[in-house]
């Protein structure tokens, strides 16, 4: 797979808005900003509202999802150009989310609206109204999806990527910096698991650095790639943006994105859970 | 899910916990605030560690540790930066002009 396949320019985005058969979709997890402008001819997916489940935590399921689709007038056939905010987070979670329901056609906007911004490009605030769908969607492709009894099973076996910032992995802050720290469960990460924070994949714009930077970055904090992988973070989406770097780009073959991720290990009974930096002195 | 990783608004006041460090201020440029900006908190190596965007009037806010930081503001008239030393807890006032 080349990196064409998955990542889309701003610039070829802008050349494409118009293209029968692309359709570009924001998502964030905070609509107020397609709402405030987006690009022009998009869709927006709410992370949350749309794609969870309302009651279980889980996703909305098969027929959930091909109604959703079905409304937004996203078809089989279309390409679908995923971009939003916080780097491309959410968009990177629902190209899983997409993969995961297979379909294949999707790929991700290189640095997402802070590019497109920083560009300068055009954000409008029309309103997008396709005609609706009827899409069918495909079983959940778990080979893409890890449960939390592989993830304790693969302690020592698999590499464990975490995606979260050193102070979460050490143990010394219980969600990112820019949130309140409110959270119950257990700080720490999982026994075994490497720290590579999802942000040294991403250039300051918010493009993914080249195949060979990343190839170092996760060769140096002891990524073996002979090894199956599961990346996870807190809640799951951040760990979708290095799923999108392993597995698309690097093209390592067998990588999970854990979706439960620190929300659900740090809060399991009787697990095994590992404080400071991890590295052996 | 309540608790998703988006940025809470920018610029609301806010009840400061007790053990809670937090740095926070407007990014301005000569014409006034600016809103829109990506405010990227690094840590003393320089290590990316948040990233929020600015209100309308630019406010940010970060929710850190104690230690020495760098504030980064990218947006289209410009970049800039600013250092904070956060010694303790509490609010930690910083400005960063963009050009």
């Amino acid at each position: 797979m080349s990196r064409e396949d998955v990542l889309v320019s701003a610039a070829w985005s802008e050349e494409n808005l118009n293209t029968p058969g692309v359709v570009f979709v924001e998502v964030d997890e905070d609509i107020s900003a397609y709402d405030g402008g987006h690009i022009p001819g998009a869709v927006k997916i709410d992370w949350k509202n749309e794609l969870q489940d309302p009651v279980r935590r889980d996703f909305v399921d098969r027929e959930g999802f091909e109604k959703l689709l079905s409304a937004k007038g996203i078809s089989n056939d279309d390409t679908v150009i995923l971009y939003g905010g916080n780097n491309n987070w959410f968009a990177a979670y629902a190209y899983w989310y997409f993969k995961l329901y297979g379909h294949d056609a999707v790929k991700l906007l290189d640095g997402g609206r802070k590019k497109w911004e920083l560009d300068g490009r055009p954000l409008d605030k029309e309103p997008v109204v396709r005609e609706t769908t009827a899409y069918t969607a495909q079983e959940q492709n778990l080979a893409l999806r890890a449960f939390r009894d592989e993830v304790v099973d693969a302690i020592g076996q698999k590499n464990l990527v975490d995606v979260r910032s050193p102070d979460e992995f050490s143990g010394k802050l219980l969600a990112p910096a820019h949130l309140p720290q409110e959270q119950a469960q257990r700080a720490g990460h999982i026994p075994s698991a490497i720290n590579v924070p999802w942000s040294k994949a991403a250039n300051e714009d918010g493009t993914f650095k080249s195949n060979e930077e990343l190839a170092e970055i996760y060769g140096e904090a002891g990524f073996d790639g002979s090894r199956k992988t599961i990346a996870y973070c807190r809640i799951g989406e951040r760990s979708s943006h290095t799923w999108f770097a392993l597995h698309e780009l690097l093209g390592h073959e067998d990588v999970k994105n854990y979706d439960g991720s620190w929300t659900e290990y740090g809060s399991l009974v009787g697990v095994p859970v590992e404080l400071g930096s991890g590295k052996e002195a | 899910m309540s608790n998703g990783c988006g940025a809470p608004e920018q610029g609301v006041e806010v009840q400061v916990g007790a053990n809670e460090v937090v740095l926070t201020g407007k990014v301005r440029s000569e014409g006034g605030p600016v809103g829109g900006a990506f405010v990227r908190l690094l840590d003393a190596s320089g290590e990316f560690t948040a990233e929020v965007v600015s209100s309308a009037e630019g406010d940010f806010r970060f929710y850190a540790a104690p230690g020495t930081w760098t504030i980064r503001a990218l947006h289209r008239s410009g970049n800039g930066q600013a250092s904070v030393n956060a010694e303790g807890p509490g609010v930690h006032p910083v400005e960063v002009a963009v050009a």
